[in-house]
């Protein structure tokens, strides 16, 4: 069989595993898991969220990410873990006291108000949106691959995938669905990682082995920090990012991870709050096994690419090489016109490489099985569907739910919300579509922008909702406004509108886009602080529901998430 | 409570259940106290491994290798040494947090 038979077997395979399982789980505990409030052990519940929040971002663009950026890159492996801690020191046991739904819930009746519930409907619907482009963008580039397309072509057949998967709808909401995506993609990580560990390093553990020494007794990373040189790229154990930004970057995107809708929603599903403490450790644990992978698979696939490329003729290239050229993500110019590959940091470069190829492309560049080749494209198939239908299902939800029946439309049919939700749905796709074609950068940097925009919308007015009693309404919607403002606005003006000159020079404080969901978020701090120290405090009623969710014991049931 | 869909449920106040996990106020105002302490604890840990280690001290810190390892020290913390302690401080805040719940009887009693 080739790479293309292996790859329709193998995602065929692994989507029929998630189909069964569904209709498994479903059968036997919808009466159960209500009746009892028994909810998920937090072992099952912490695999599920991460699949749940591991995307295409983290399994096919991240690791390709860090091996061009090389220490820059760190800012997502920091940035997308150091996240959790917040999340389950800060919000998650105090969410799951609480026990509504979704955060608009939860900001409508804290700071009892309707205006500020819809406030935060419309920074849920902004960030999904930004973040389901990254995933169109990684399906898009999985499919241009192996079903030979080009890339828009690509992103189309992905765009109907993901909305028949949207709409399929309970399905992805079963969490034991999602440990099932979580086992294929872990497995699919990690098989190519220790099959390229054994051949270029001296131990069989990926994780170790980009540290040690290759069969020449040469340590890795100074051979390849050597081959940067020679080639004039920028120091791979250095990088080239400022100090501030990177430290602006790491800081939104750990911002950012505590306040997204979609993997907050998910801690309401164990039983007590002390299973959420403890579910938040777990999915940490199984984010951290990809997230200690990857600078490794990093290190590989950059020292393999620089050596099989690098001066060689252009005729001897492998099939790999031209197949990627046809989806116009590898493009080879020959300047000098000798026949050869000069791929250097310098202006004398005639390759270009899209950094989203890299983990994809990094088994065959290796040469390893095509059943392995495979089973990456099925693994991350697994990852931007799994988080696309769920972000899909929090555009859907905040519409129906919370805006028409919550907010505007109280007498609106249960027909006419399920409709809403599916025209939603629909048009989510669309727009997500679109940006997928035209991506604001590739796909780690077009998902960051997401982090920025939640970090400065959402993180400060829970954090602020559980922490201060003073905290008011008015402070609260000023606060989102502003924040989510600033850090859209600046995003809109250097990735659209200015695109040409956006460069460490011109921007605030050398910060950039992706970063500059940090600054955002002080500004919500600040503007919330300030206009709720020159208004009245919240009422009596809301400072006992603070003293109540300070407080675990009675949490009460737990929820299933389901469409 | 049972049949009705999860995001409608009402406000769970019932009679049998004490406000505030039958804390009095000063027992919870010592028990917020001390969930601060471990909290602030926590993060400048997790602070320091970061942006600390990873950002701000690496350079500093490269002049070493991870011992056993060719990992310049402020690069591996960047890419890895701070992920492992975050982990380790997910975990020793829901140990800490149990044990707390237990002292103020405010816990939920074993899994």
């Amino acid at each position: 069989m080739d790479v293309q038979a292996w790859t329709f077997v193998l995602v065929g395979l692994s989507f029929a595993l998630y189909i069964g399982v569904a209709i498994a789980s479903r059968a036997g505990s919808t009466k159960e898991f209500y009746v009892a409030g028994g909810g998920v052990p937090p072992i099952a519940n912490g695999m599920a969220t991460a699949a749940d929040w591991m995307s295409a971002a983290s399994f096919i663009s991240m690791a390709g990410a860090i091996s061009f950026a090389g220490y820059d890159g760190s800012v997502y492996l920091m940035g997308w873990t150091g996240g959790y801690v917040l999340l389950a020191l800060l919000l998650a046991p105090y969410l799951r006291k609480f026990g509504k739904f979704t955060i608009p819930d939860f900001v409508g009746d804290r700071y009892e108000s309707s205006t500020a519930r819809i406030v935060a409907v419309i920074c849920a619907i902004f960030v999904s949106f930004t973040y389901v482009a990254g995933q169109m963008s990684g399906v898009g580039i999985v499919l241009s691959r192996f079903l030979e397309v080009d890339k828009t072509t690509g992103v189309m057949i992905g765009m109907g995938i993901v909305f028949f998967y949207a709409v399929l709808g309970g399905m992805k909401g079963i969490t034991y669905t999602q440990v099932a995506q979580y086992c294929v993609l872990i497995f699919a990580y990690l098989v190519p990682a220790i099959f390229l560990s054994i051949l270029m390093s001296d131990s069989p553990v990926p994780m170790l082995g980009f540290g040690g020494e290759g069969p020449d007794g040469v340590s890795l990373l100074s051979k390849l920090e050597g081959l940067h040189t020679e080639l004039g790229f920028a120091s791979y154990l250095d990088g080239s990012r400022s100090t501030m930004d990177m430290f602006a970057i790491t800081a939104a995107l750990m911002f950012g991870t505590a306040g997204l809708p979609h993997v907050i929603v998910r801690f309401y599903t164990v039983p007590k709050v002390r299973d959420a403490r403890k579910s938040v450790g777990w999915a940490l644990v199984f984010i951290a096994i990809l997230y200690l992978t990857a600078p490794a698979i990093a290190v590989f696939a950059r020292t393999n690419l620089l050596e099989t490329v690098s001066e060689k003729p252009y005729t001897e290239m492998p099939d790999w090489f031209t197949k990627w050229e046809s989806t116009g993500l590898l493009a080879w110019e020959d300047q000098n016109a000798d026949g050869l590959i000069q791929y250097t940091g310098t202006a004398a470069n005639e390759l270009t490489v899209n950094p989203d190829i890299m983990v994809l492309a990094n088994p065959e560049i290796a040469q390893l099985p095509d059943w392995v080749i495979g089973l990456v494209a099925a693994g991350a198939l697994a990852a931007a569907l799994s988080t696309a239908a769920g972000l899909l299902l929090v555009v859907s939800t905040s519409i129906s739910h919370d805006l028409l029946k919550r907010s505007l439309m109280p007498k609106i049919t249960e027909k006419g919300e399920l409709r809403a939700a599916r025209t939603a749905a629909g048009f989510a796709v669309l727009v997500a579509g679109w940006f997928g074609i035209n991506p604001p950068g590739y796909v780690a940097e077009t998902v960051a922008l997401a982090f920025g925009l939640a970090a400065s919308s959402f993180f400060p007015v829970l954090l602020l909702g559980i922490f201060s009693k003073r905290m008011n309404r008015a402070g609260a919607i000023a606060g989102m406004v502003s924040g989510i403002g600033f850090t859209a606005g600046y995003i809109i003006y250097w990735q659209f509108l200015h695109k040409a000159d956006s460069n460490p020079e011109n921007w605030l404080w050398g910060i950039s886009p992706q970063g500059i969901g940090m600054v955002g978020m002080c500004v919500n701090l600040l503007v919330a602080t300030l206009v709720s120290r020159l208004t009245p405090p919240p009422s009596a009623g809301v400072v006992a529901m603070i003293n109540e969710i300070r407080v675990p014991r009675d949490s009460g049931p737990a929820h299933e998430i389901e469409a | 409570m049972s049949d009705s869909p999860p995001h409608d449920a009402k406000p769970r106040h019932s009679q049998t259940r004490l406000p505030a996990g039958g804390l009095s106020p000063e027992a919870q105002a010592a028990y917020w106290a001390r969930n601060i302490r471990i909290l602030v604890s926590l993060l400048l840990i997790w602070f320091t491994v970061s942006f600390g280690f990873g950002i701000l001290l690496r350079n500093w810190l490269d002049q070493w290798q991870l011992p056993g390892t060719h990992f310049p020290l402020g690069f591996w913390f960047a890419q890895q040494g701070s992920i492992i302690s975050f982990v380790v401080l997910v975990f020793v805040y829901a140990w800490r947090m149990n044990k707390l719940d237990e002292e103020f009887g405010v816990g939920e009693g074993k899994d």
